[in-house]
């Protein structure tokens, strides 16, 4: 954790650093916004606003892997909805849910800008397009 | 009417891992240019002269914003190129991105020049970070050309959230906060990040840039209509048998876009400018595309005639009502209530005094927000009750066949 926190860091990195300790921690702890307050000079409360407003920041462990399904229209239009449900049924876990070996946890996101590919969503970084309920367990499978 | 790629000249002709490909193109001869044998004043007049105008939907003179920024007391001054592209069914400013960074560099290099910022940064949401690898790669090129020795290039990530692709919100998040909505005035180029002149345009008014350097203003103002000068890059999603990112010269009509070249059937009606775009008819498909028809950042989403009206609205407005900052009562508590309306009238449980209640509540928002999420929340709403009043009026409980109280 300290080596995220080198002195010299301001206000106006704090959400590099906040990103910083999510890729780093698969969320940010709590210790780690207690540590950053210090180190900023800035109130825990403002530094726990900042990652909850965000929402590919998480306060809890997330899984090893992020699964986010856009529900925007464009992608809605492509039954988004079949493919939300085919990976609710991989997994065995809904939206909001983290798997029990914690490889996967599985969220609904809005727009990601892969509208002309949809169906699509992102798995980590990834984006996995033109989706239909056969290819799911195969992309699932690529990940650790 | 075919396109006309001026913006997207180079995708899918240079590698974008390549700055030697787009050396090859004319790449930061503009640049060059504008440093060696052109005046910061010089450069702002032309880009004035060219009528660009911001490409991320608010559509203001980008010259304009520039000088003003360039006017503005101070030494410390920003440029930030916004590549928040978070607005639904607009994808334009990623596939830009990943075909062609140089580009967008050389765009933001003159900005930073001609307005005098010895700090630029492009904001690239969270959504994006597939593509961050080969931005920092292109910059990194750029850098070690010597391209970019007058200015400093940071990128920013973003960490989903649509309302940072507002310029305040943006800024808000690039120091270090939430993203929430700013008063205004003052505007950026007065007071932007850390108070300072900062000018903030999208990733596809920056494409634009090199191109009106070398080929000059007229060059540039002879595209297009009166008050909508040059091409535009719409992305085109929903049901059409094409999607994708298409570029045309403004003023051609919408029709052209999305049955000649997306190959659009049975429309219904198209949502254009995303979530707080308009929505026109298919019975005005013949309406010019240009900024006086409100278009937005370019996305066009279109439905086809087995879509239900008041459903589509529902969750666009299930969108917005999530992505508000909160920071303003008019929208954060606005979009709550036209969601709730919404979401009944979907059901077929609305009330008779729910349409009363919308065209109300909208003057609200438009008026009071602090925003353009606000402000443009209730334009789907609106303009489905304009345009297709009878979809809503099936929905109130006392017109459903069948409903028992």
């Amino acid at each position: 954790m300290q080596s995220i926190l080198t002195p010299g860091k301001r206000q106006g990195d704090l959400l590099v650093l906040l990103e910083e300790a999510q890729r780093k921690f698969g969320y940010v702890p709590q210790e780690f916004m207690a540590g950053l307050a210090q180190s900023l000079g800035i109130p825990l409360s403002d530094i726990y606003g900042v990652a909850t407003f965000y929402s590919f920041l998480a306060t809890k462990p997330q899984g090893r892997n992020v699964i986010r399904i856009c529900r925007s229209l464009p992608c809605w239009l492509k039954n988004a909805e079949i493919i939300v449900n085919s990976v609710a049924q991989e997994l065995g876990i809904n939206p909001g849910e983290t798997t029990a070996d914690r490889k996967f946890s599985f969220e609904l996101t809005n727009c990601i800008g892969a509208c002309d590919i949809a169906p699509a969503m992102l798995i980590n970084s990834d984006v996995h397009g033109e989706l239909t309920p056969g290819k799911i367990a195969r992309i699932l499978k690529s990940y650790k | 009417m075919p396109e006309k790629r001026i913006v997207l000249r180079n995708c899918g002709i240079i590698d974008p891992k390549d700055i030697n490909t787009y050396l090859s193109r004319d790449g930061f001869k503009a640049l060059q240019k504008v440093l060696s044998v052109m005046t910061p004043e010089q450069t702002i007049a032309e880009v004035k002269a060219s009528g660009l105008r911001g490409r991320g939907g608010a559509g203001f003179p980008c010259g304009m914003k520039w000088e003003m920024a360039r006017n503005s007391p101070g030494d410390e001054k920003y440029v930030i190129c916004n590549a928040d592209e978070g607005e639904v069914g607009t994808f334009k400013d990623r596939y830009i991105i990943s075909n062609d960074p140089f580009t967008l560099i050389e765009g933001i290099a003159i900005a930073c020049y001609a307005v005098g910022a010895k700090t630029g940064y492009i904001y690239l949401r969270g959504e994006y970070h597939h593509l961050f690898d080969l931005l920092c790669g292109a910059v990194a090129q750029a850098q070690n050309r010597g391209f970019l020795n007058h200015f400093t290039l940071d990128i920013r990530e973003g960490a989903g959230s649509y309302i940072c692709g507002e310029e305040s919100a943006l800024m808000d998040s690039i120091e270090g906060r939430r993203g929430e909505a700013r008063y205004k005035p003052p505007f950026p180029p007065s007071e932007g990040l850390w108070h300072k002149p900062t000018v903030i345009n999208n990733v596809e008014t920056m494409m634009n840039i090199p191109q009106i350097i070398l080929n000059g203003a007229v060059w540039f103002n002879q595209m297009g209509t009166e008050r909508s000068k040059g091409t535009k890059v719409f992305s085109v999603s929903g049901d059409v048998k094409k999607p994708g990112v298409y570029e045309l010269v403004l003023g051609n009509p919408l029709r052209e876009l999305v049955e000649g070249l997306a190959l659009a059937e049975r429309v219904k009606m198209i949502q254009i400018g995303g979530a707080t775009g308009r929505i026109i008819p298919y019975d005005m498909i013949d309406t010019p595309l240009s900024f006086e028809a409100m278009l937005g950042a370019g996305g066009v989403a279109v439905f086809n005639d087995s879509r239900d009206v008041v459903d589509i609205v529902h969750r666009t407005m299930e969108f917005l009502a999530e992505e508000s900052c909160g920071k303003c009562s008019p929208c954060r508590e606005g979009t709550e209530v036209m969601l709730e309306i919404l979401e009944r009238l979907s059901r077929g449980k609305g009330e008779s005094r729910d349409l009363r209640i919308l065209p109300e509540l909208s003057e609200a928002m438009m008026l009071a927000s602090l925003c353009g999420l606000g402000q443009a929340a209730p334009n789907p709403v609106m303009d489905t009750l304009r345009y297709f009043k009878g979809a809503y009026e099936s929905q109130i409980r006392e017109n459903v066949r069948g409903v028992t109280a």
